[in-house]
């Protein structure tokens, strides 16, 4: 299902199995139990990231008249993360 | 204050994941897999276009033993000219620079070109070592001479990881020492620090190329 989001997402998301809730549908007080329910097995984790890199791709490169900026937002998303390595040793 | 001009060239790691790891898989998300529609996004049909156009000029002066190589040499391409181009943006750590990435490249293919002109043709094979009408006093030298410059192709590698590091060395160069230490002629020092950021942006494009050039043609005389 897709995030709950807008004026029902409460309703909408009321049986749903908590741990196949996304995080913005997650009531403050089910968080611990959602984190304990989400899959961290390296299947998962590859999931996970497989996921991520399909939505990213799908919303800013795989478009019809996609510029620079989707490829530049990962290089600068890349140098963001080196820069504060960086930091932690000088 | 001589150890810190090298500092950007330690391998870093990072809660005991070495950093070299992640700077390696990067090119492996740049470049989408294109999908089986007609028209592609264009981040796909430049790829598709530049792969394309690289492979047949690489392969033009290969025979059709050598075109098994195709898909090696154009990878190998792809990823070193990433690798250099991704290593210009600041902060990066560019993998290239290491000595031992580089000759791990170089040595085995330059290995199996070798082998594979021994095994398939090794008359032809050691024949490359006598150019042809040479005085005949001269051979046993020109044979010797043949021997080493063939032994000593693997410096494949090692052109790369000298080339780079230099270039990455004279800009942090620039930028460390020069810029601090005479700030009345920073013009000109920032003039030195652009001219050399072109500079760099041409020869990782360059030195990608050039590798797999020079392995394209010892696969040339050899297969």
């Amino acid at each position: 299902y897709t995030t709950g989001s807008g004026l029902f997402s409460e309703i909408l998301t009321e049986h749903v199995p908590l741990g196949e809730k996304r995080l913005m549908d997650v009531k403050l007080g089910e968080l611990g139990s959602w984190l304990g329910k989400r899959d961290f097995t390296p299947n998962g984790v590859l999931a996970s990231i497989r996921n991520g890199h399909d939505r990213y791709y799908n919303k800013y490169i795989n478009v019809k008249r996609g510029g620079i900026g989707g490829v530049a937002m990962l290089l600068v998303g890349y140098v963001a993360l080196k820069h504060d390595r960086w930091r932690k040793y000088h | 204050m001589t150890l810190s001009f090298f500092d950007q060239f330690m391998s870093p790691t990072y809660l005991g994941i070495p950093l070299i790891a992640v700077a390696l898989t990067l090119p492996w998300i740049l470049f989408p897999t294109p999908s089986a529609r007609w028209l592609n996004n264009r981040l796909i049909t430049l790829q598709g276009w530049f792969i394309n156009r690289f492979t047949q000029q690489l392969l033009l002066p290969l025979n059709l033993g050598g075109h098994k190589w195709a898909a090696l040499l154009t990878s190998l391409m792809l990823f070193l000219i990433t690798l250099n181009m991704l290593g210009l943006l600041p902060y990066t750590f560019t993998p290239t620079t290491q000595l031992s990435l580089n000759m791990g490249l170089a040595v085995p293919l330059w290995l199996a070109t070798v082998i594979i002109g021994m095994r398939n043709q090794p008359t032809a094979a050691l024949g490359h070592l006598l150019p042809e009408g040479t005085p005949v006093p001269l051979i046993p030298v020109l044979i010797i001479i043949e021997t080493i410059s063939l032994f000593i192709r693997p410096a494949l590698g090692v052109r790369l990881t000298a080339n780079l590091t230099a270039g990455h060395q004279l800009i942090a160069t620039a930028a460390f020492v020069l810029l601090p230490m005479m700030p009345t002629v920073a013009i000109l020092t920032s003039i030195v620090l652009f001219l050399l950021t072109l500079l760099e942006i041409a020869v990782a494009m360059i030195q990608a190329y050039v590798f797999v050039l020079l392995l394209s043609l010892y696969l040339q005389e050899n297969v």
